[in-house]
Order: structure tokens, then sequence, then C-alpha cells
């Protein structure tokens, strides 16, 4: 890679996102470190999805600055901003996947517009990425309707990695599956982010995946990152959120960890 | 890994992606630069070449240390032409791979794609005769959902009588004002300007032998037995049937309908039957709207047009229409309001998971409510004409 290590993945300044008299992100700002998983937490409705889709550039800001992978979305021009939309993958909490297509073809749809492959790599390509996340060539075969939950978010998981991003940003890729298909999915990512050197951006709910998975963990709360760290400097937040969130009822499973029994 | 800005004099300017040399009957191949997805199509060509260029070596390694870059497209590639080598009974060894590469390439070595089934060539005979086989039994299965969707309209208007609270009067007015209220202006112009032709035709052909005062039996007639009720249901199947296919199909998508089920709500008496009943409300009231409309363009026209006055147009339309024509164009629409909600429901209960689907039967439910609507009209026409009316 030309750019250098320190270059971080996302950066994102002084953001502020307002629906109207309603401000979302309020002077946000924000690293994520190349190859790292950052888990992003935040309470229902704190604007953890706003962040990602503006990161992604679905919604508009009002003021502040986003790099994504070095690159300044509002100076990059149309053939910047298109190459940088091949490097990263999203991952979207309804998974998104066309539903007019066969799960196999959901993930070769972005190669098949990308790379001008050959039917034959584009078939293998496709089964490789739907084998990585667990599914099998049986299953490439059904449309997204025939699918269960956790099969959906595997697919769109697959479409996600389909050109081998940088980047990945999963939008609570955990919610909505049993805590085994969540604990299978959590080390698919950890595996997924191991094997191809990824830089992941996850907004999460689940205790558990930021407890397996995660690197750092920034946590949101009134609009701007509270806290940002490992698990066991979330526990020793004073913010009465972060106390709540970690220490609650649910965070019990944290105990378990030998490195955070002294908290 | 992509790169995000394009490095073009890089492509210029670097070393071929696979290369060989042969020394002491050994094959080495020497890879190099970025071995990802940006490349891949290149690569496959170079891989292919190599593969298939059967000389009789036996021993070949690939040289992977000059590799910048590698990912999935490059393991891929990389792990065919081992196979292909290996296939021929051949060993080929992999050198200085970088540590960070290898678990990718592991990865990928454990995938076995499955041969792609082919199936026997179909006779295209065959084929021809399944579809149309096929054609004809869905007619007849969209026949049965038909007459099951009436009758379940039926049964929920029979329940809905025994127990009058339980209707959903709010839901019906909600619909009627959707249905009615909402498409008189686009009913009222429609039907004006069809009157309008229709008068200006008259008007233009009959002058030729003199018997252009004929052209107001010709418009009220037409207008109040035919045109009218016919426009105003291809209108009104166009504009609410398709609305309510789309609406009920997306319902059905969301598993909204599933989700009514299971609260023991009977989707066909909350959801199906207000739309229908509003349908069989609008329609009568609509024509009489629309035929009113097409009297007063079809007026205008002869007054402007072919110079009768309104007062000798007035005249001669209550000489040559009677009510019997005015019901007879009345008496259709109920009928044809609830061919079109009938076709309109059953289609949109149709709906699959995918988008397409719900295009699908939206156009389709269009396309059939307005075939039925014009059946149906054939066949009352039939039976006035019997029974003298």
């Amino acid at each position: 890679m030309a750019r250098s290590q320190d270059t971080p993945a996302i950066r994102v300044r002084d953001l502020v996102v307002a629906f109207g008299d309603h401000i979302v992100l309020d002077h946000l700002s924000l690293d994520v470190r190349k190859g790292e998983i950052l888990g992003f937490v935040g309470g229902s409705g704190s604007g953890k999805s706003v962040l990602l889709r503006t990161i992604i550039g679905l919604l508009p800001k009002q003021q502040g600055s986003i790099e994504v992978l070095g690159v300044d979305l509002d100076e990059a021009d149309d053939a910047a901003l298109h190459a940088l939309e091949r490097c990263w993958g999203v991952l979207f909490q309804q998974g998104a996947l066309f539903s007019s297509l066969t799960a196999l073809q959901n993930v070769q749809f972005p190669m098949r517009e990308n790379l001008g492959l050959s039917e034959r790599l584009l078939r293998d390509a496709a089964l490789t990425k739907l084998e990585m996340v667990g599914l099998d060539a049986r299953d490439g075969d059904k449309l997204p309707s025939e699918l269960s939950g956790g099969m959906t978010k595997r697919v769109a998981l697959a479409r996600a990695l389909a050109l081998d991003p940088e980047l990945v940003l999963l939008d609570e890729p955990t919610s909505g599956l049993d805590p085994i298909a969540g604990g299978d999915f959590d080390e698919l990512i950890r595996t997924l982010q191991q094997t191809l050197g990824l830089t992941v951006f996850m907004v999460t709910h689940d205790l558990e995946s930021l407890r397996t998975v995660c690197d750092r963990i920034a946590a949101l709360a009134d609009g701007k990152v509270i806290a940002i760290g490992a698990m066991s400097d979330m526990r020793h937040s004073a913010h009465p959120w972060m106390q709540s969130y970690f220490q609650g009822k649910r965070s019990h499973m944290l105990a378990r960890v030998p490195s955070m029994t002294g908290a | 890994m992509c790169r995000v800005t394009a490095v073009e004099e890089d492509v210029v300017a670097r070393t071929p992606l696979l290369s060989a040399q042969t020394a002491d009957g050994e094959v080495r191949l020497t890879a190099a630069g970025a071995w990802t997805a940006p490349n891949a199509a290149e690569l496959e060509g170079l891989v292919q070449g190599f593969t298939s260029d059967a000389s009789e070596v036996g021993v070949a390694a690939i040289d992977m240390g000059a590799i910048e870059q590698f990912d999935t497209y490059g393991a891929l590639l990389l792990e065919r032409l081992l196979r292909a080598w290996k296939a021929r009974g051949h060993q080929m060894h992999i050198v200085a791979l970088a540590e960070r590469y290898q678990s990718l390439l592991r990865d990928v070595h454990r995938f076995n794609p499955p041969p792609t089934e082919a199936g026997p060539p179909e006779s295209k005979v065959l084929y021809a005769m399944e579809s149309l086989g096929r054609g004809v039994s869905n007619i007849a299965g969209d026949l049965v959902t038909l007459v099951n969707m009436v009758g379940a309209l039926g049964l929920a208007l029979m329940a809905v009588l025994r127990h009058p609270m339980r209707f959903r009067l709010t839901s019906a007015v909600h619909q009627l004002d959707r249905v009615a209220l909402q498409a008189v202006p686009i009913i009222l112009l429609i039907t004006f300007l069809i009157g309008g032709i229709i008068s200006q035709q008259g008007v233009f052909h009959f002058r030729k032998f003199g018997a252009d005062e004929y052209v107001v039996d010709m418009v009220g007639i037409l207008v109040l037995r035919e045109i009218g009720v016919l426009i105003v249901a291809i209108m009104i199947a166009g504009r609410s049937g398709s609305s309510y296919t789309a609406e009920l199909g997306s319902m059905k998508m969301r598993e909204e309908i599933d989700a009514l089920r299971t609260m023991g709500f009977d989707p066909v008496e909350i959801l199906l039957l207000p739309r229908v009943i509003a349908l069989v409300v609008a329609l009568p009231l609509l024509t009489f709207l629309g035929s009113m409309a097409a009297l007063y363009g079809g007026g205008l026209v002869a007054w402007i047009y072919g110079g009768m006055s309104p007062e000798i147009f007035m005249t001669r339309l209550q000489d040559a229409i009677s009510l019997t024509h005015f019901k007879v164009g009345l008496i259709k629409a109920p009928f044809m309001a609830l061919a079109i909600g009938a076709v309109a429901c059953a289609e949109g209960l149709k709906v699959r998971g995918s988008a397409e689907s719900l295009g699908l039967q939206t156009t389709s439910s269009v396309v059939k409510s307005i075939f039925l609507v014009i059946v149906l009209d054939g066949l009352f026409a039939i039976f006035f004409a019997s029974i003298g009316m």
C-alpha cells in the first residue's frame, strides 16, 4: 500500500447531522484505525446508523468533514468517489439483498458490474465468498425470500465482501440472530478480518460481540463520542449511560473475562 | 485489496503479473504485482495460458515473493493453477508466499466448487408445448383463484351482515374517498373528451348523407349504454385496482397479512371487504358523473363544430334516449367493480417475496381486470338484448 499506515481508515471531524431542528450528531469526531474492528455502541435512536449512513454518503451532513481511506468525501470528484465505493463493503441492517436475484447472483452482482470476469471465475469467486460466510452452493440458488434471517445476513456479508474491500461497514450484523448464530457470525467476522486484513466498522447492540471481536469500542451519546477504547476502559467510564450499559444486568457475562474481573 | 486512487502510471510500467522461465527441465513461474480483483480478468487469461500449455515438464515452482497485493481472487487463480498442474500429475511448489497470505490460500484450497450440472438439451417443440400447457393450466388456476376470492368476499360480507359492528366503516369511507372522490376530476376530464370525440366523428361522417342530427342519438345511446361505464371501469381498473394490488402485495411481502391472521383477524374482512365495497359503491357514482360529462362534451362539440344549438341537442336527446339506456349502463357498473376488486385483491395476495413479483402481479391485475370488464360488458350486451332492454 502506498498510503502510510497511520492514515486512519475513517476520519470524521466535527460532524453535524440534523433532521430539521433535531440535531442527531453534534460535532462528532472519530477515527477508525486501519486493520482494526471498531464496535460502535449507543442507545436506540442515538444516531449510530445515521453516522454510518453519513459516512457512506447516503445522508447529507450540515458541517464537518469525513475522510474515508484518505479520500475527503467533499473534495473527491465522481471518479474518486466511484473508486472509493468499490473499496468498501456495506452490510445493511435488513440485508438489503436484491429480491429478484438469487443469493449467488446477489454476491456476483458487484463483481459482474465492476470486474469483467469470465463466467467461470465469477462463479468460483462467488461460491468461495458464500463458503467463507458458511453457506454452500445449494443455498446460492435460493431467492432472498427463501432465506432465513441468519442466512440473509450471511449472504449480505458475502456481497459486502464481494470485491475484497479494504473497509467493511456493518450495521447491526448480529441483531435478529440467535446467540449461537450471533457468536458464529462474530467469529466469522474475526476470521475474515484476519484473513483479508479488513478494517471493520461495526454498529452493534450486542455486548457479546463487543467483547469477543472488537479491538476498540466507541460509545455514542448526546450526538458525541463519549468514550473510545478497549472493553476494559468502557467499564471504567463515569458517564451514566456507559455505567448502565456496561455494568447493567445484561453485562454480567463480561465478568467472565479474567482481565476484567478486577473492575 | 483495492486502491482508492487509480495509479495509472503503475499499470503501464509494472512487470507482468505472471511470467515463466524453463531451466534444467524445471518450469519456474514468477508472479509479481497486484494479484487482486481489478487485475483478476487479466490474470485469469495468463493462468489459462499456462495451464493449457501442455509442456511435458515434471517439476514446477511458482515464486510468489514479488507479490505486492493478494486477495481472494489472486488466491483463487493461484489455486486454479496448482490444481491444473496437479490434474496432469505434476507438482508445483509455492515459493516465498508471504505469511499473511497463507491463510487465505488455505481457505481457498479447502473450497471445492461443485461442477455446473448442465441438464439434457431440451427439444424446442417440447418446450413450446410445455409452456402452452402451463399457460392453459394457469388460466384455469386464475379462474379458480378468482372464484375463491369472490367466495371469500361473500363469506366476509355475510359475517359482517350478521354482526354489523364488525364492519370497518372508517376504512371503507377512507377507501371511498380515494377511489371515488379523488378520481372525480380525471374521470370527468377523460369522459368529457371521449364524448366530444364521438360527437365530432358523428357530425363529420353523418353530415355526408345529411343525417347530422342523428349524432345526438349516437352520442346518447353509446355513452349511456356502453362507453361511459366502460371507460370509467377501465380507468378505475388502472387507477384503483393497481393500487389495491400493490398495497396488498407489499403488505403480503412484509408479512403484515400473516400478522393480522395470527392476531385472530380475518384479512379478507379487514383489508379486502372495505376496499371492494368502496369500489362497488364508487363505480356507479363515477359512471353517472362520467356519462354526464361525456354527454356535455358531446353537446358542446355538436354546438361548436356541428352548429347544433344546445336547445335542439337537448330536445333530440330526450327523444333519442330513455331511462332504459341509462339503467343498462348503471346496472353493469357494480358487477364490473366487483370483478376489478376481486382480481386486484387476488393478485395482491399472490405476491411472493421479491420486488419483481410485486410488479408482475400489479401488471397482471390491471390486464386481467380490464379483460374481465370487457368480457362482462359483452355478456351483458347479450343478456340485455335477449330480455329486450
